[in-house]
């Protein structure tokens, strides 16, 4: 176990090194300065880029200088918000996105298993067939489109709930809902297949034979078992509910990172987008990094094994 | 002798998108107390389905006991409700399965699996379970049972998990063990191995077993009485000699000449030919297309059973009067 | 079959007449017919196929956008990017049968032009997956050893590298269009192709016919070419099935955040982002088509795996 984590955790890093070194890349052969171009007269934000970004230095240096940076967390200054560092904005605007996010998925994964648990014991019924539909439906709903359905008709028209912003759980629900409802249905058609899959096995009609109640047999024996690759896309999984806060924030005006960061990306804040990206790149590899060993705990076989294949 | 399992007129039949498959058709069998019945026959015959069918396990939809009785110890249980079943399977009936690679649930340490229906049927403290679990694991043949209760399946090898999954199935000392194919995934130095636990095991317990195979070697190990099944139907039952030495069906004859034999000289015949398709059963006997004797009576009615001992039934129109007349005259080629 | 087993033997024999009691001819022949026809796995595919419904739906709609995203702006007089200010916000007539949008545009003639766009994008990326996927993981898994481990490690690297993150950095610096658009997402999206690719060519490598090929003293290349691609083609499929939609919502994402293909093109998601404004005004139509079409044709590809995943496994022939 222990030569396992030490492996992820060697793969992890060098996953990390890549993209901050794909970023740097990407910064340095952008067309002209990044940091002087887009209008940012501003004498100050000019001095703390060359400061942070040692524009002045030959690129190797730059380069050391940055991992630097990123390894003591200080993630560099934004062009468009003066005396604003990235760090500020992530200060402020991360915990509310990961506030959103952990409710998705939290809502993601207790509904998703329990739906497909459902249909898998219902297996041809009409819940089958009534929770599969909506499966369906939910993976081809992009999220941003359900967000906006949902503030239409639910917001809107109906004025059930609050149209925007997150002050209050009222008005969480419908940003979770739309961001919850893809990966539910992801998480639910999975857990229905390999649940099938798993209730066929010879060990399910031993347990069967051994006089066990169905209850028991379906939570010991079959869930587990059908519960690793539910395991094991949880950090795709994870990456799409990142992704998507970005789209649900700007769409219900949710003042969390996403919101900064595709403010950025319209403003072209070139070291904000940047500082984001290698922020929530390292987040989302150290959470694939915690569901690689939630895995091999789960299953036993894995000892130095290689993810998934096979 | 007291019986402790007698199946009378068994159907069980499987609806499919092709039509309805008619997997066992009638089939009369009983079982003694401390006996070992081995009901025979090729794969498809019907003999697993009819031992899923004795513990209630036939899926359903799409399978289902259309007719006939399962009385054990008297008791019917084609008749009784789930829960009811339940409390009789791993109980008082339990069952082995083929392949102990995949029979055991790879998630869930030996112990925990050996010990799960004792603890939930009985309501044992885990001292106990755990006692009563290591002196099963000493009964069937795993040395170092303490430490080995930890550990998982994947530690183990084939015929080692077979022990395993026979220790599981008696460790609420069941009266009536079914096995089915249980060396058949094993290799052949193994099977000889697990076949003599089988028989360790019966004369410290006395529990009876039904041995459902399609080898005949294993049969000539540890049967007492043997059932021959084809298409649905038992054709042929007796006991062991019977069976071994005056075969009557040309179906159990034709088994038995295909097996190697060191004490016989001659060829090995085959049986030629499939069985037929359960979808739509012919109306008379169903080995009649691959049958060497075939008459055009076999084809249009079913034989009834011959009384040729007290032990010894045979369905096969070869045992009326006009057959021997007809076979005496025309000898085959 | 009970009352005839159980009937009295007397009365049974007698009514058996004599005759029947003479030797039939054995036909060994008839005893070997498979009663069934034998279909080849493909037509076997394609007949189970044919049987789920939801499936055909799906190919019957992505046939019929096809020839839409082909034929449908001929059926208009309008282009892809006039502009009619003082026609804006039209609701759907004769005129403009899905309305026009904010800058008067046709609706109609745009949400055809975006199906080219995203049929495009979706159909190229897949594609390009798919090449690579192949190469890299028929060799990783065919080559075995110590090339396996090095080529797997480097996809377990590239796997941890969240894609839609890096997709949006390329196209920050590189400018969108169709072209960076297609690069950032093939960059990391073959990877999931490539281990899928990987497990099925470890699974089949050591089937007999395989070996038998091997005994002969085929060359590797033969033997991927011949027995290991026909065999791996189902899973690689529906996998494709799967990976359009994913290329498809990605492109609407991107036009979604502000980094979607820009004019003259018109993408279904730079439609729902130009219409974002005029929802709650009520101008529902400029939302409603690209919206409906991007759901419906990801819809459409998700159904349509899930009957070709169950048409093309092996195991669930019947």
């Amino acid at each position: 176990m222990l030569r396992y984590i030490l492996k992820r955790l060697l793969i992890m890093i060098v996953t990390l090194w890549i993209i901050i070194t794909v970023t740097f890349v990407l910064m340095i052969s952008i067309p002209g300065s990044p940091f002087n171009s887009e209008g940012s007269s501003n004498a100050t934000v000019q001095a703390n880029l060359e400061k942070h970004y040692n524009l002045n230095e030959p690129y190797h240096i730059q380069y050391l200088l940055y991992l630097k940076s990123i390894v003591t967390l200080d993630l560099g200054p934004s062009i468009k918000q003066p005396n604003q560092t990235v760090n500020d904005l992530l200060g402020r605007g991360f915990p509310i996105s990961f506030e959103l996010g952990i409710i998705t998925v939290a809502v993601a994964i207790v509904s998703g298993i329990t739906l497909g648990i459902i249909a898998a014991l219902r297996h041809n019924g009409i819940i089958d067939y009534l929770a599969m539909g909506l499966a369906v439906l939910g993976i081809s709903i992009p999220n941003f489109i359900l967000a906006t359905l949902l503030i239409q008709k639910i917001a809107v028209d109906w004025e059930l709930l609050p149209v925007a912003t997150w002050s209050s759980p009222a008005h969480m629900i419908l940003p979770i809902l739309a961001l919850a409802t893809g990966p539910m249905a992801i998480i639910a058609r999975l857990t229905r297949s390999t649940m099938l899959e798993v209730l066929t096995q010879d060990y399910i009609k031993m347990a069967r034979a051994k006089g066990l109640s169905p209850w028991k047999i379906t939570i010991k024996h079959a869930l587990r078992n059908a519960l690793m690759p539910v395991v094991t896309i949880m950090g795709t999984l994870l990456a799409s509910i990142l992704t998507g806060t970005f789209v649900i924030e700007k769409i219900f005006a949710i003042p969390g990172m996403g919101k900064y960061f595709v403010e950025s990306i319209n403003q072209r804040d070139y070291p904000v987008i940047m500082g984001t990206t290698v922020f929530y790149s390292a987040f989302l590899i150290f959470m694939l990094f915690l569901v690689d060993i939630a895995y091999g705990i789960l299953d036993p076989r894995i000892k130095v094994h290689k993810r998934g294949g096979e | 002798m007291e019986k402790i399992l007698e199946v009378e007129n068994l159907h069980v039949t499987f609806s499919t998108y092709g039509g309805t498959v008619k997997a066992v058709r009638g089939v009369n069998f009983y079982l003694n107390k401390g006996e070992t019945l081995a009901i025979v026959g090729e794969s498809g015959c019907g003999k697993s389905v009819t031992s899923n069918a004795i513990m209630r396990l036939i899926p359903d939809p799409p399978g289902k006991i259309s007719n006939g009785r399962i009385l054990f110890k008297g008791q019917d249980l084609t008749r009784i409700g789930e829960k009811r079943m339940r409390s009789i399977r791993g109980v008082d009936i339990s069952m082995i399965f083929q392949d102990p690679m995949t029979a055991l649930n790879p998630t869930l340490t030996i112990g925990t699996q050996l010990m799960e229906g004792l603890r939930d049927h009985y309501k044992v403290s885990a001292q106990e379970a755990k006692k009563k679990a290591l002196e099963m694991m000493t009964l069937v043949g795993i040395p170092n049972p303490e430490e080995r209760l930890k550990q998982y399946p994947h530690q183990f090898s084939g015929g080692m998990r077979q022990r395993i999954v026979i220790a599981i199935a008696l460790i609420c000392e069941p009266e009536l063990l079914i096995a089915d194919e249980p060396t058949t995934a094993l290799d052949v130095t193994i099977q000889a191995q697990i076949l003599e636990l089988f028989e360790k095991i019966q004369e410290a317990t006395g529990v009876s077993i039904i041995l459902i195979t399609h080898d005949l070697g294993v049969v000539a190990k540890i049967a007492d009485r043997i059932a021959v099944m084809y298409a649905g139907k038992i054709i042929e039952t007796g006991t062991k000699r019977d069976i071994f030495y005056r075969p009557e069906h040309p179906y159990t004859k034709g088994l038995l000449h295909s097996v190697p034999r060191l004490d016989v000289k001659g060829d090995l015949i085959p049986i030629n030919g499939t069985p037929p398709d359960l979808f739509s059963p012919p109306k008379g006997c169903a080995f009649t297309a691959r049958c060497p004797f075939a008459m055009e009576v076999c084809d249009k009615v079913y034989p009834k059973e011959s009384k040729l001992t007290d032990t010894h039934r045979v369905d096969c129109w070869l045992q009326d009067e006009r057959a021997e007349q007809l076979m005496a005259t025309t000898a085959l080629k | 079959m009970k009352a005839t087993e159980e009937m009295q033997p007397t009365s049974y024999q007698s009514e058996i007449p004599d005759e029947w009691f003479t030797r039939k001819k054995i036909d060994i022949d008839a005893a070997e017919v498979v009663s069934r026809p034998s279909l080849s796995y493909w037509q076997d595919a394609w007949r189970r196929l044919k049987q789920n419904k939801m499936a055909m739906l799906g190919l019957a709609f992505l046939i019929l956008l096809a020839v839409m995203a082909t034929v449908g702006p001929i059926f208009s007089p309008y282009g892809v990017n006039v502009q009619n200010l003082p026609n804006q916000y039209q609701p759907p007539s004769q005129e403009h049968w899905f309305g026009t949008d904010n800058a008067g545009r046709d609706v109609f003639t745009r949400t055809w032009y975006g199906a080219r766009i995203s049929l495009f994008v979706g159909l190229v990326a897949a594609l390009i997956d798919v090449t690579i996927g192949i190469i890299w993981g028929g060799i990783s898994g065919y080559k075995g050893g110590r090339t396996d481990s090095i080529m797997m490690r480097i996809i377990e690297i590239l796997y941890g590298i969240p894609s839609l993150l890096v997709t949006i950095l390329l196209l920050v610096v590189l400018g969108p269009s169709l072209l960076t658009i297609i690069i950032a997402l093939t960059i990391t999206g073959w990877v999931g192709m490539a281990r899928i690719v990987r497990g099925q060519v470890l699974q089949i490598k050591n089937y007999e016919h395989v070996l038998a090929s091997k005994s002969f003293g085929a060359k590797s290349s033969r033997i991927i070419r011949r027995n290991l691609l026909p065999n791996t083609m189902g899973p690689i499929i529906v996998q494709m099935t799967l990976s359009v939609p994913t290329a498809i919502f990605a492109e609407a994402f991107l036009s979604f955040i502000g980094l979607g293909i820009q004019a003259p093109f018109a993408s279904w998601g730079v439609m729902a982002n130009d219409a974002l404004g005029a929802i709650t005004s009520g101008y529902w139509w400029t939302l409603f088509f690209p919206a409906f079409f991007i759901s419906f044709t990801m819809f459409a590809f998700n159904v349509l795996g899930d009957g070709l995943q169950d048409g093309l496994d092996p195991k669930l022939r019947k």
